[in-house]
């Protein structure tokens, strides 16, 4: 269970990031959270796992505070948070494999993994690739990947790392729509089958219709939409968004 | 809007290019006067330069066998100080680039130290270990290890500033301690830059090791003064045509090395 309590973030010169945010996210969710670009999805998707700090309020994960913890703390409440990227984070240079075994060094003293994973590791990463169907991709550089086969290597890593929580920030903005369907399908799936709480920056509102169970509205940081899909008509979305919805704002239906 | 604000714009004036070439013949000028050089002693001096080269060739091709052993040394000095050089470049570098390391202090500090150790030229420094520690090749060594570190950590720490800021996200993400986040994130983007500058530095330092002997810093560099110093230089030249050709060897595979690397 995710927690925020009275999130505020000001930035230095002033702005206000996010203002007042209080949301909790239960165990098993599937939340999108829409907005324009600039209403504070990304910080707040980022405060949660504290690579933004925030200036107010406080965050907890599973009843522990993220805002509180340091050092040897905040690295085990991170392990426990996977995150997906838009530009998939990936060391292009290192192979598939090493990418998702990059998931599991929250498990190991630094000492340890300088000296290679356990077996275990491994065959866990392994797994973590076949259940996104890029297996046989495990031993080639990350470079060599298309961007729909690099985010699902992203999410395998997520997947090694047994995380209860995935983060997904804006994860199809630089794929095509049919890759966009698959790693959408993935997420979903991994949602379902191990009932991992997970929480996706969306710029497309029917791609959120259509694979959220929860949608949140953001407009200049604060909470304008909490609902249910079957809530969130075009009119409520014309409010999130201040004006009515545009149609690059749809990703279309010919194309899935 | 009247007509006069309308106009095209000129061209810049010609002015500060002018004061620019008088200033540089100016100082052109100066220098030749100071160091009294002058074109009237390069050409009278032109049938000693004939002299000379009548007298270096042809080279000694016997006097090979004296000389083998000692450019191997300064080979050897080069790989020593070289790798001396690398292994403290690493955290100096890290320590320099300010994505690796929060506090303007810390990595202003490393860069004071790195821009310092650059600025003593190697000859200073191996005349200095020569003082301390005697004749022999540790003064050249550790002489060419210190410039290494200045030269390695310098090129290092301006390509980590460069490295792909997503991945090392990622570590920060999944909870790696700073020697994971370091050992996953960074050491894969940078290692190809880092081996790269190791080689080139080693090819400075071949170089540089070339000349240390002449402070008594070991290596070939002895030979050179000894050669010079008895005027027999068909010897001299013996040894300037195999420096010559080990620098172009070792230039010729590093460079490819460089190639396949990056």
């Amino acid at each position: 269970m995710i927690e925020l309590r009275n999130v505020s973030k000001t930035y230095p010169n002033g702005t206000k990031g996010l203002s007042n945010i209080n949301l909790t996210f239960e165990k098993g969710e599937f939340v999108v959270i829409v907005g324009l670009s600039g209403a504070g999805k990304s910080t707040l998707l980022r405060s949660i796992n504290r690579l933004h700090e925030i200036t107010e309020g406080e965050i907890r994960i599973d009843g522990k505070s993220i805002t509180a913890a340091k050092g040897a703390e905040l690295r085990r409440i991170r392990r426990d948070i996977g995150m997906v990227f838009q530009s998939f984070n990936l060391v292009k240079r290192s192979s598939v494999l090493r990418n998702v075994l990059a998931g599991r060094v929250g498990y190991h003293s630094g000492l340890r993994t300088l000296f290679g994973f356990p077996k275990a590791d491994i065959h866990l990463a392994l797994q973590a690739l076949d259940r996104v169907n890029i297996a046989e991709k495990a031993y080639i550089r990350a470079d060599q990947l298309s961007g729909g086969q690099q985010q699902r290597v992203a999410i395998a890593r997520v997947l090694a790392q047994e995380a209860k929580i995935i983060l997904a920030d804006e994860p199809v903005a630089s794929l095509d729509p049919l890759t966009t369907k698959q790693v959408m399908d993935d997420l979903k799936r991994i949602n379902q089958e191990l009932g991992i709480t997970t929480i996706v920056n969306l710029h497309y509102i029917d791609l959120a219709r259509e694979y959220a169970t929860r949608i949140v509205g953001l407009r200049a940081g604060e909470v304008v939409f909490d609902g249910p899909v079957s809530e969130a008509t075009d009119e409520r979305f014309a409010e999130i968004y201040g004006r009515p919805i545009q149609e690059d704002e749809l990703l279309g239906e010919k194309s899935l | 809007m009247n007509a006069q604000t309308k106009q095209l714009p000129k061209p810049p004036g010609k002015l500060k290019h002018a004061l620019t070439f008088v200033i540089v013949l100016f100082l052109l000028w100066g220098s030749a006067v100071q160091t009294e050089a002058s074109f009237g002693r390069l050409i009278s001096g032109i049938p000693n330069m004939w002299d000379l080269l009548k007298e270096m060739f042809p080279p000694n091709w016997a006097y090979f066998d004296n000389i083998v052993n000692p450019m191997l040394d300064t080979i050897r000095m080069a790989i020593a100080g070289t790798t001396i050089g690398a292994i403290f470049a690493i955290p100096l570098s890290i320590l320099a680039a300010n994505n690796m390391v929060r506090s303007p202090w810390v990595y202003q500090i490393a860069r004071f130290i790195l821009n310092l150790l650059r600025t003593i030229p190697d000859l200073l420094l191996a005349a200095i270990f020569v003082a301390i520690f005697g004749l022999g090749l540790i003064p050249g060594i550790l002489a060419l290890a210190v410039f290494s570190v200045g030269l390695i950590a310098k090129l290092t720490y301006e390509s980590l500033e460069t490295i792909d800021r997503g991945p090392l996200e990622a570590m920060t993400s999944v909870g790696a301690s700073k020697l994971q986040w370091i050992a996953f994130g960074v050491v894969p983007q940078i290692l190809p830059h880092f081996i790269s500058y190791v080689l080139y530095t080693f090819e400075i330092n071949v170089r540089a090791a070339a000349v240390l002997g002449l402070v008594g810093a070991g290596g070939i560099g002895l030979y050179y003064e000894k050669t010079l110093g008895f005027l027999e230089y068909d010897k001299t030249n013996s040894i300037i045509l195999l420096t010559l050709a080990v620098v172009l060897a070792i230039d010729y595979f590093s460079t490819k090395l460089r190639e396949k690397l990056l």
